[in-house]
């Protein structure tokens, strides 16, 4: 591999990450009841993998650094994970983790390019993969080799825009991108197969000209596994993961729940899965 | 006034053509639209332009992300589909990011107003001038003639922001002669007394003719070439009109809506000076033919502008 990350045991250094990341989430969730806790919870694993993994090159300190890899999440109501992350790697200090959604905050409900290591404005669907695809362009333009990670959900591929980008960016040989869908089966009204069935989703995307694998979103080897082969692909095709997910995953009662974007966890909820997850 | 045509995407693609030689940084994309302008670019600088299909969504997702790497980036199409079927992406992308981070990108919009006019209402485009002086962080810029049009290549490739050009589509009259400061907003063609139109865009030749057929009854109107709709200089707009009783405004766009006359009564709130407006009112277009006879149709052409002024004049 050529990533600083060797795998083998390293896994349970992974996985324990995750649990922290998960932890720190609800945590959040806590006190700020806005976030959208479902969604973040989905792509715990995914954020732990990239940032962990030694996946994506990234300075704290110089968060606009021309040499990082870019990640756009798309999915913005789902980016409330990244914070304990950013905070973490020193993106921002710690405590700010205690003011989101507070008065004066930097770090909202949706994060914005105003939080140290977002990349785009986020919170409308459908606009990331394009924006993406413009920026994996400019870089081949400009010979630079870093790579371009999009995270988007499985509803947010409704967007036709979404397809606008699949087909450019294929037909543009956009090798160093990687599409990785949070596929966590849940739109804000309902399943997202009672909504809008996009199965089968691998086909779809291969017959987009993409390189397509599906994976357990939540077993963070086969995500870090995965997003590693993407980006040492050689076939000219941009990559997508499609990372089989659960919406609130962590929280029983949204795991089942087909109004888990919409529902919050109440501060002794979010105190009894935590005492749960630390037994 | 030099009355030789030209046609205002042309001249602009030739000049950011050789721009483009010296300047690595320029990048164009086009939603499927063209002109042989563009051919000469896209054969001499195939890594520099893209036609992205027809799919304005795209076009501006992924002008965004060039932008944020670095490129100049002008994003070519027709004017409607450019600004409405995208104007979302327009907001989020540019307006809303472009608050935050350094960016340029020149939405090249071609056929403003009624350039397409047998083709119908979908292709007119009428409501660009509200909408897109609505969204903060965008610079509104419509040129009224090829020569103006050919200096906002240096312009936008030499000023940081996000930009809407809205350029007229069929070949049109050289107005200017000289290099025109984008930032003054407007330029006083004729001074006149007591009234004066101010118009845009293709409307400007318009209000020309239609000052003239005035001078001939001894009515002399002020000319006002208003090129930059946002940001807009209010404070020299006021010294410029102050010594009219009446401002009449010409825009080829709905009225009432946000476009010229809006910014212009704006303006002029705080003044005694009494504005008019024309344009399109009564909603959509769907009556065929070309351009000179749908003005004739809506009170749009020269005669029925310098009836409708000295009307005003003797009521005033």
């Amino acid at each position: 591999m050529v990533h600083g990350f060797k795998g083998g045991e390293g896994f349970g250094f992974l996985k324990s990450k995750a649990v922290w990341v998960r932890i720190e989430t609800l945590k959040v969730h806590a006190h700020a009841q806005e976030t959208r806790i479902a969604s973040s919870l989905s792509c715990v694993e995914i954020f732990t993998a990239l940032y962990y993994g030694g996946l994506l090159k990234f300075r704290p300190q110089d968060p606009a650094w021309t040499g990082r890899d870019r990640l756009i999440v798309s999915k913005g109501h789902g980016a409330v994970s990244l914070y304990p992350i950013l905070a973490d790697l020193g993106f921002f200090d710690m405590e700010e983790l205690g003011r989101v959604c507070k008065k004066g905050s930097f770090l909202g409900g949706i994060p914005d390019p105003v939080v140290p290591g977002f990349e785009t404005v986020n919170g409308s669907l459908g606009h990331g993969l394009g924006v993406g695809a413009g920026m994996a362009l400019a870089l081949k333009r400009k010979g630079m080799a870093n790579r371009v990670y999009v995270l988007v959900g499985d509803g947010e591929l409704n967007e036709g825009s979404v397809w606008e980008a699949m087909m450019f960016a294929a037909h543009h040989r956009l090798d160093n991108l990687t599409l990785i869908i949070d596929a966590n089966r849940a739109c804000m009204l309902d399943f997202s197969s009672n909504v809008l069935d996009i199965e089968p989703l691998a086909a779809k995307l291969s017959a987009f000209g993409w390189e397509a694998a599906s994976i357990d979103g939540h077993d963070v080897k086969e995500v870090f596994e995965s997003l590693s082969a993407a980006s040492l692909s050689e076939s000219q095709r941009p990559s997508a993961v499609i990372a089989r997910t659960i919406k609130g995953k962590g929280a029983a009662r949204l795991e089942s729940d087909p109004l888990s974007h919409i529902r919050n966890l109440s501060p002794n909820e979010v105190s009894e899965i935590i005492a749960g997850m630390e037994a | 006034m030099n009355a030789k045509k030209g046609v205002m995407r042309d001249v602009f693609l030739e000049r950011l053509y050789g721009l483009m030689s010296t300047d690595e940084e320029i990048f164009i994309l086009s939603a499927d639209f063209g002109s042989p302008r563009l051919d000469a670019i896209k054969r001499d600088f195939a890594d520099r332009f893209i036609n992205v299909g027809i799919a304005e969504q795209n076009l501006i997702n992924v002008a965004t992300g060039l932008a944020i790497e670095g490129f100049k980036v002008y994003a070519y199409a027709i004017a409607p589909f450019l600004t409405m079927r995208a104007y979302e992406q327009i907001r989020v992308n540019l307006a809303l990011q472009g608050q935050l981070r350094k960016m340029n990108v020149n939405l090249v919009g071609v056929g403003a107003g009624l350039g397409y006019d047998v083709s119908g209402p979908t292709h007119h485009c009428l409501e660009d001038l509200g909408i897109m002086r609505m969204l903060p962080n965008i610079a509104v810029l419509s040129p009224s003639d090829w020569e103006l049009a050919g200096q906002l290549a240096d312009y936008t490739a030499t000023n940081d922001g996000v930009k809407y050009l809205r350029f007229e589509g069929k070949p049109v009259n050289r107005i200017y002669d000289g290099p025109v400061k984008m930032a003054e907003c407007f330029t006083e063609l004729k001074r006149g007394d007591d009234i004066c139109l101010v118009s845009t865009g293709f409307m400007t030749h318009r209000a020309i003719e239609a000052a003239s057929i005035l001078e001939k009854d001894n009515i002399r109107p002020g000319l006002i070439d208003l090129f930059m709709l946002s940001p807009f200089d209010t404070d020299r707009f006021i010294d410029a009109v102050k010594g009219y009783r009446t401002i009449v405004t010409i825009e080829e766009g709905f009225i009432g809506r946000g476009g010229l006359d809006t910014l212009v009564s704006a303006a002029l709130s705080r003044t005694a000076i009494r504005t008019m407006s024309m344009g399109f009112e009564g909603g959509y277009v769907f009556d065929i033919g070309d351009r000179d006879y749908l003005h004739r149709l809506k009170g749009l052409d020269a005669s029925s502008i310098a009836a409708k002024v000295s009307q005003a004049l003797q009521g005033a």
